[in-house]
């Protein structure tokens, strides 16, 4: 099998979905003709016409209600955010309207928000944001973040299969740079199941997207300069969050670093920090420590994007702490 | 498209008394049966007494919440629902419970969902009258205003994308008009030909707001012409003119022409809720309402020039009272929801939350039967209310 890249492996899914279920279509601003900002989903308009490949005027709130308004009627859309830092502009209609329809109204919302996300791209303050940890608190709906082309893939069809909304981060850094071998066949990857990216005894780095390469290189130079047998755990899904496995990896190595690329107040780090302290404190033999953006909106030239942004020589240095306490 | 919309403000459809007898006597333009006029009668006066029915509850703290009252509105909410058919959906307003009668919401229902019994259509999860049936074709609006705007473009987007020839009808305040929902959803569906009809119900007010103070158009139909939809019109307090406005819309719809924006003139004759004393609105403007244009009086009045007799309402009176005291009954003998079923349906799956370890073994902890007395009841009205 020939490797493809993170990008493809998404558009892969899209055209195999809408191939195996006429019910999937896809919406979104520049989406069909021109193929999307970054031609995620070029070519699909030219196979399946351009009452399932919709362009949609800029209409965030317009596009994610739609949506949503289809889905309780049996569609499965998939909406695509030009890029991510727009889902904002959804954000009522996605926490107030989809979030709850299940719950207060009984009215199933199957859909997909799906988009490019996160920085070390040089795109400064509206084409780089992880706005993750807004969504996360929701409850109703679901998050997945995949680092991995593989992964992209088969969560794209687990999201597009599901009965409820899932957020969908797609990291543009990865979109090219990452390949992947496809497994063959109609693999699905489950939502709530993180991965051991690289296994390890001493200490757990926990992270998702593109900081799961910072924290695998930094673990490479840990295990060569230190002797540390460094544990990565990507996460895959954000919401819901699998406990089992982030718990595991903690009683495995008893510390924790917890590494994510999204800003440090209200990131997903404290929640993982405070479900650790909860349920595996005797386990622990050190603080754990995170590793996150600084709070700042991101910048845009390079020298203050990567002073803002979580860096390999962050991590190895966080690591040779918790490793010495 | 475009240049088509048509506001007619100082020249209203169906004023009462325009249209000549001869007209009137065989269903009238409209083409009503003589059974179906009287279901119009039917449907807006169990609006309004079963209305009358929970503020009596209100004020006995029977219903949990807040109570929202449509009077003065019946007409607009029954004739425009009305003009639609089986298989079409509508996304109704909190001043909507006619809309939502007429599509075979039950006041069993809605007396459940006021008290948040356990088995009201929406388990106690949400108030009044905010739940829905996409079977029988009602879908339940949430409270940040405009939202159903595209939520009905994209319901509507799913019978084009599938050839049904159903349409979708969705209510706006004059207050909702000035929200992006409201802007995007009907501008999508306009670009996009869905089958949607949005209903602008200018009632005058959105919450103390007047509509001066909401908009710089004369009529709110008028902004139909920037989306290149019609717009039309009509006296929201006429229900044969209301049906008729409404049926124009929903037959261009279902013909593949498209959106379209019905404005329906009527008057809020009650606070934005029941707490709302309408301090805010000039002297008089009430009585003169209630006295002049009463939907249900003037809708009466023309049956009888029909030559409906009196005692035919009459009977129509009385069975709506014995339904709604059955309702009354029914929904009183329901129980409340079981705690733990908050936990349950966030998603499909997982299928239920566990309880925090504190909550473990699931009893409530909470007197919910009792009501804050923050929440401002008729009892208790809030500080500078006379």
């Amino acid at each position: 099998m020939p490797e493809i890249t993170y990008l493809e492996a998404i558009r892969e899914a899209l055209f195999e979905e809408m191939d195996r279920d006429p019910n999937v279509f896809m919406i979104g601003e520049d989406i069909g003709g021109f193929g999307g900002a970054f031609k995620v989903t070029e070519g699909l308009q030219a196979k399946f016409g351009d009452a399932r490949v919709i362009d949609s005027p800029i209409s965030e709130i317009g596009i994610v209600g739609a949506a949503a308004g289809a889905a309780h009627m049996g569609m499965r859309p998939v909406v695509e955010m030009q890029f991510i830092d727009f889902i904002a502009n959804a954000y009522d209609m996605l926490t107030n309207y989809v979030a709850t329809a299940r719950y207060r109204a009984f009215l199933p919302t199957p859909m997909v928000v799906r988009g490019p996300s996160g920085g070390y791209v040089r795109g400064g303050p509206f084409h780089s944001q992880n706005p993750e940890a807004g969504f996360i608190h929701t409850p109703g709906l679901k998050v997945v973040y995949p680092s991995t082309a593989a992964d992209a893939k088969g969560l794209m069809k687990a999201a597009i299969r599901d009965d409820d909304c899932v957020l969908f981060f797609e990291h543009k850094y990865l979109y090219r740079r990452i390949k992947g071998e496809m497994p063959s066949g109609d693999v699905v990857v489950p939502i709530g199941k993180a991965r051991i990216a690289r296994e390890g005894t001493d200490l757990s780095i926990i992270t998702y997207a593109a900081t799961v390469y910072k924290a695998l290189e930094a673990a490479e130079q840990l295990e060569r300069e230190d002797g540390l047998h460094v544990e990565v755990l990507d996460l895959r899904t954000l919401a819901p969050l699998d406990d089992d496995a982030i718990f595991a990896t903690v009683k495995k190595t008893n510390r924790v670093l917890i590494v994510h690329e999204d800003t440090r107040t209200g990131g997903i780090a404290g929640e993982l920090t405070a479900r650790i302290s909860e349920s595996c404190f005797e386990w622990l033999d050190a603080p754990i420590l995170r590793v996150t953006a600084h709070d700042v909106p991101l910048p845009y030239a390079p020298s203050l994007e990567d002073f803002v942004l979580p860096q390999t020589p962050d991590i190895v240095l966080a690591a040779r702490r918790l490793a010495a306490y | 498209m475009g240049g088509s919309a048509k506001s007619r403000g100082a020249e209203r459809t169906g004023v009462r008394g325009a249209r000549p007898a001869a007209e009137r006597d065989s269903g009238g333009a409209a083409g009503l049966t003589r059974k179906q006029r009287l279901e119009l009668y039917y449907w807006m006066r169990l609006t309004r007494s079963l209305e009358e029915r929970l503020v009596n509850l209100y004020r006995q703290t029977r219903v949990v919440g807040g109570l929202f009252h449509s009077l003065g509105q019946e007409a607009d909410a029954v004739g425009s629902a009305y003009a639609l058919q089986r298989g079409d959906i509508l996304s109704p307003l909190i001043r909507n419970l006619g809309s939502m009668l007429v599509k075979g919401a039950t006041p069993v229902e809605i007396l459940k969902q006021y008290m948040a019994r356990g088995d009201s259509p929406t388990r106690g999860r949400e108030l009044n009258i905010h739940f829905g049936d996409t079977e029988r074709g009602f879908i339940g609006q949430i409270s940040p205003l405009g939202d159903m705007v595209p939520v009905m473009a994209g319901v509507t987007l799913s019978f084009k994308m599938r050839g049904e020839a159903r349409v979708g009808l969705v209510y706006v305040g004059d207050g909702a008009t000035s929200t992006g929902a409201f802007h995007e959803g009907i501008n999508f569906a306009a670009v996009q030909r869905c089958p949607l009809v949005v209903v602008i119900e200018n009632n005058g007010y959105a919450y103390s707001t007047p509509t001066v103070k909401q908009s710089l158009v004369k009529q709110f139909a008028d902004k139909a012409i920037g989306y290149g939809i019609p717009g039309e019109t009509a006296d929201g307090n006429d229900v044969v003119a209301t049906y008729e406005a409404t049926k124009r819309a929903v037959d261009r719809a279902r013909r593949g022409e498209g959106t379209s924006i019905v404005e329906l003139m009527t008057f809020r004759r009650k606070g934005h809720a029941e707490h709302d004393n309408q301090s805010y609105v000039p002297p008089g403007e009430l009585e003169r309402w209630a006295a002049e244009n009463d939907p249900i009086d003037r809708y009466v009045a023309r049956l009888s020039s029909e030559g409906v007799p009196t005692d035919e309402l009459q009977a129509i009176d009385a069975r709506i009272q014995r339904e709604i005291d059955e309702a009354t009954d029914a929904a009183e003998a329901s129980g409340v929801p079981q705690p733990l079923d908050a936990l349950t349906g966030i998603y499909a799956d997982p299928p239920s939350e566990r309880p925090l370890w504190f909550r473990e073994g699931g009893a409530a902890v909470v007197q919910s039967s009792e009501r804050p007395s923050s929440w401002g009841t008729f009892d208790a009205p809030a500080k500078g209310a006379d």
